[in-house]
């Protein structure tokens, strides 16, 4: 009979001895509307085993690839390159503009003196046209005579 | 290997991975947290990967010494992993109620089994391996899988009947 079978199967199973096919019939068995009285307790273990067997893992699996990070440390590495280049050319252009240098100090200094009376000549061309300015001073002086007719202005306010 | 290639190999198995997680760790947020290490584990060892010929017991005994390991660390920082799923106790059927309230007995007996037997138990009865396979995953001999497991069945059968009969929880 069958329940003989299921009988001799648990007790294979309780010792470990069933094959997985002997298992599937004991669950198929077990998960039936009703059993045996007497193999009543056994329902709950077998409903238990096949209710964690469809519990999924939900949660996203993220991974992380490498490749993004080394695109990360080649834009690192090209910004510093960057930097780097920017630092550097500075100098380098202005040794371009380098005009060059006396090695005698003598004709160092007339170079110097040259140069100055040079700058003092175009400076005295600049004051010399600005010098008409002078005939605004000269014409302030001549309007001071307008503080005379504050005088009786303040006499007539007196009375 | 590219990613989807690596998803192709891993997703057959993360469910049974995260399940023997659950089983020892018991909280289902620590076994995701574990889950989740052991994929970025395999994924940075992909090369490796390639090489293995069972690709699935490899990550199975992985599971299992990452578990262990964080029991370990967890009891020597003498915290207790807290059991928090709650379940929707909304049924209205008796009988429902009654399944959910004896599967609740199962869970509660498997909790309190050695880890050993637990992992046998899981390996077997719910992800239904081989015994060749379940001896490599564990690393142990044929025999000791077999009693492990004899010892396992037996307590689940012993405390369900108590419960059964007496009420005894």
């Amino acid at each position: 009979m069958v329940l003989n079978n299921i009988e001799e199967l648990l007790v294979k199973y309780e010792n470990g001895e069933t094959t997985l096919n002997e298992e599937q019939q004991l669950k198929d068995y077990f998960s039936q509307e009703t059993v045996e009285p007497h193999l009543e307790m056994y329902k709950p273990m077998f409903a238990y085993f096949l209710v964690n067997q469809q519990e999924q893992f939900t949660k996203d699996v993220t991974l992380k690839t490498r490749k993004i990070e080394i695109y990360k440390w080649i834009s690192v590495a090209a910004v510093a390159v960057l930097m780097i280049g920017f630092y550097f050319r500075s100098p380098f252009v202005n040794s371009q503009e380098d005009l060059g240098t006396y090695e005698d100090p003598q004709l160092a200094y007339n170079e110097v003196v040259k140069s100055l009376g040079m700058v003092s000549k175009s400076f005295n061309k600049g004051k010399a046209s600005v010098s008409y300015l002078g005939e605004m001073q000269k014409a302030g002086t001549q309007l001071e005579y307008l503080d005379e007719i504050s005088n009786p202005l303040g006499r007539i306010f007196k009375n | 290997m590219t990613q989807t290639e690596f998803l192709n190999i891993v997703m057959p198995f993360k469910d049974k991975v995260f399940r023997l997680a659950k089983r020892l760790l018991v909280s289902r947020e620590e076994a995701e947290d574990a889950t989740q290490e052991i994929l970025m584990k395999l994924w940075n060892n992909k090369i490796k990967i390639q090489e293995y010929k069972n690709v699935e017991a490899f990550s199975m005994t992985m599971t299992k010494n990452f578990c262990l390991d964080k029991l370990k660390s967890k009891q020597a920082q003498n915290l207790k992993i807290v059991h928090s799923n709650y379940q929707d106790h909304n049924v209205s059927l008796q009988k429902q109620v009654e399944t959910n309230d004896s599967l609740s007995w199962v869970s509660k007996i498997m909790e309190d089994l050695p880890e050993q037997q637990k992992m046998v138990i899981q390996l077997r009865d719910i992800e239904q391996y081989d015994f060749d396979e379940i001896c490599k995953m564990l690393d142990m001999n044929n025999t000791a899988v077999r009693v492990t497991l004899s010892r396992a069945r037996k307590t689940i059968r012993e405390k369900l009947t108590n419960t059964h009969s007496y009420g005894i929880k």
